[in-house]
């Protein structure tokens, strides 16, 4: 397996790439944001689709899309928690904007037709060159080192807003700063495993882990170390069975550990995130 | 696509325009599946919104495109998957609201939840070969080539959920509103979300066989947002609602006709368009209010 080149490039970025959601992933399940995480993934897929029916390059639209969206998001949500309804009517639009710009892009070009738009949506791990590989890997130690800077004042924000606020942490920039983390990382993520599957990225190993246990730090590893893990055992398990396709394996993977934690716990106390109410 | 070519462009003469829009089957078709489509997401939409489940909504949305691709790979008929997964995707956000009580463990479920179903879809597709064209039709839909025999189906679910959701409108409404005081009263919070979760199914289903797994959120979310943003009355609301999804289906389609760009993109584009403008003009009436208020005290 270690033999292929595109196998190694695969679980090089894949590695990173697991880190990286599994870290985001632990806070955005603590913050309740999944659906913001579900309206960044379909932003990633119109972005790409946009810069590419422009004629630019696709990553670079991919990254401002989500990055942008993200800071929206935050600026929407922030009036009134939990407005998932405006992030609702906000992503519906943009889907219907990557319609737009998938039926250009299909017609434009002859030779591309749908196949772009497919990769973009459920991603082409095995096709990452080591150009990709090495920008998705400098991407994921960034965020990962930027995230893991603002845990802590992150995590009391996140945890009790008020209190954190009287006692001086800035909680409604760090709410920005994170949401435009997460759109970075959606955007690399996007890359590996598609943009409709990354969400399974962030919210299962990051479920799992707040399930297991309640401790924050402990549960930041737990949900990298779950990621990382879907990540390999779906390129083993695809490499294994050619006809099933990578990101479905991972994302399946992913899926599978939350539901064995789900079992397990079921009745015992309550996550972290019971604070939030 | 080679329908389209057919059309004789738009004139000045909006009657006769009106009147070649629906001279072609295909196009009277899609306008009554339109039509029927608008006004059970127009209703269960408004519900929706209300009670905060638009993740719950999208979700069961993603899950009909998994449950077309089931279909196709095991020779039956599209309509059973969708209908088939919508129902068991239903259920599964019943329990997952039913066991989780923290509103981010809530949230996490349903992510998990989702990107199964868009896994599962992908599976699918990839196990069988050769749906790859069809996966855009599958996930965006198509308005064009819509038969009777659908739209019939169409209106009988439209009919039942429609008709269900009017049966249980003022309990629905009460558990939506304050789910303890509608408990402590006797109404049956748990069996009424579940109820209410799977006449959303059976209305994804129906839908998303007509605009694609995709775009049925836009139909749900935008005009019953735009509705509630309007007035918080619940009978004006979900015929707001109705009215909205109406006139943007209505428009988009004839749009679509006229030109070469999909019927997706109007739709959304028409109702977004419609929500920002409420939205800031319900701000800027609201900003009028609070500085005009205190001069007319003055005087």
């Amino acid at each position: 397996m270690f033999a292929h080149e595109f196998m190694r490039n695969a679980l090089l970025a894949g590695t990173f790439v697991g880190v990286a959601c599994g870290l985001v992933g632990y806070f955005v399940v603590l913050r309740a944001q999944v659906f913001a995480g579900d309206a960044l993934s379909h932003l990633a897929f119109t972005g790409a689709l946009g810069a590419a029916v422009l004629g630019l390059d696709i990553v670079a639209g991919l990254f401002f899309a989500t990055i942008v969206g993200g800071i929206v998001i935050g600026a929407l949500g922030d009036r009134a928690r939990a407005d998932d309804v405006a992030i609702g009517t906000f992503f519906a639009w943009t889907l219907g904007l990557g319609v737009l710009f998938l039926s250009i892009f299909t017609t434009s070009s002859s030779a591309g037709n749908g196949t772009a738009g497919v990769r973009v949506l459920f991603g082409s791990i095995l096709g990452l060159s080591g150009a990709d590989v090495r920008t998705s890997v400098s991407i994921a130690i960034l965020t990962s080192v930027a995230l893991l800077t603002i845990a802590r004042p992150l995590l009391f924000a996140s945890l009790d807003g008020g209190v954190a606020a009287a006692q001086g942490v800035p909680v409604r920039a760090l709410g920005l700063g994170f949401l435009a983390l997460l759109g970075l990382v959606a955007a690399e993520a996007s890359q590996a495993v598609g943009a409709l599957l990354l969400l399974g990225l962030l919210a299962a190993p990051a479920g799992a882990a707040h399930r297991i246990t309640s401790n924050p730090y402990r549960g930041l590893l737990l949900s990298a170390v779950l990621a990382v893990a879907s990540v390999w055992i779906g390129l083993t398990l695809s490499y294994a069975f050619p006809t099933l396709p990578p990101s479905s394996m991972i994302i399946a993977t992913a899926v599978a550990a939350y539901v064995l934690a789900f079992a397990a716990t079921v009745g015992r106390r309550r996550p972290v995130g019971h604070y939030l109410g | 696509m080679a329908e389209l070519t057919v059309a004789q462009g738009l004139t000045w003469n909006l009657w006769s325009d009106v009147q070649e829009l629906f001279s072609y089957p295909f196009m009277v078709n899609a306008m009554e599946a339109g039509t029927i489509v608008a006004v059970m997401a127009g209703v269960t939409g408004w519900f929706m919104v209300l009670r905060r489940q638009a993740f719950a909504g999208h979700t069961l949305s993603v899950i009909a495109f998994p449950g077309a691709a089931a279909a196709t790979l095991a020779g039956l008929p599209v309509a059973v998957g969708y209908f088939a997964f919508c129902g068991l995707g239903a259920l599964s956000l019943a329990g997952i609201s039913g066991s989780n009580r923290s509103h981010s463990a809530e949230s996490a479920a349903i992510g998990s939840l989702q990107a199964l179903a868009l896994a599962l879809g992908f599976l699918f597709v990839g196990l069988y070969h050769g749906l790859l064209t069809g996966l855009d039709s599958l996930l965006f839909g198509t308005f064009l080539g819509i038969t009777r025999d659908q739209v019939l189906v169409l209106l009988v679910v439209a009919a039942v959920a429609v008709l269900l959701v009017a049966i249980a409108a003022r309990p629905l409404y009460f558990a939506s509103v304050d789910a303890d005081v509608a408990r402590a009263g006797g109404v049956p919070v748990r069996l009424l979300g579940l109820g209410f979760l799977l006449v959303l199914g059976l209305s994804v289903a129906a839908t998303s066989q007509i605009t694609g797994a995709v775009l049925v959120f836009a139909l749900l979310v935008t005009p019953a947002a735009t509705a509630h943003q309007i007035t918080s009355r619940p009978v004006l609301g979900v015929a707001l609602s109705v009215a909205i999804a109406l006139a943007v289906t209505w428009l988009g389609l004839a749009l679509a006709y006229y030109s070469v760009y999909p019927v997706g993109f109007y739709v959304t584009s028409l109702a977004f368009g419609l929500y920002l403008a409420v939205r800031i003009t319900r701000v800027a009436v609201r900003r009028r209010r609070a500085t005009g208020l205190p001069a007319a005290a003055a005087a």
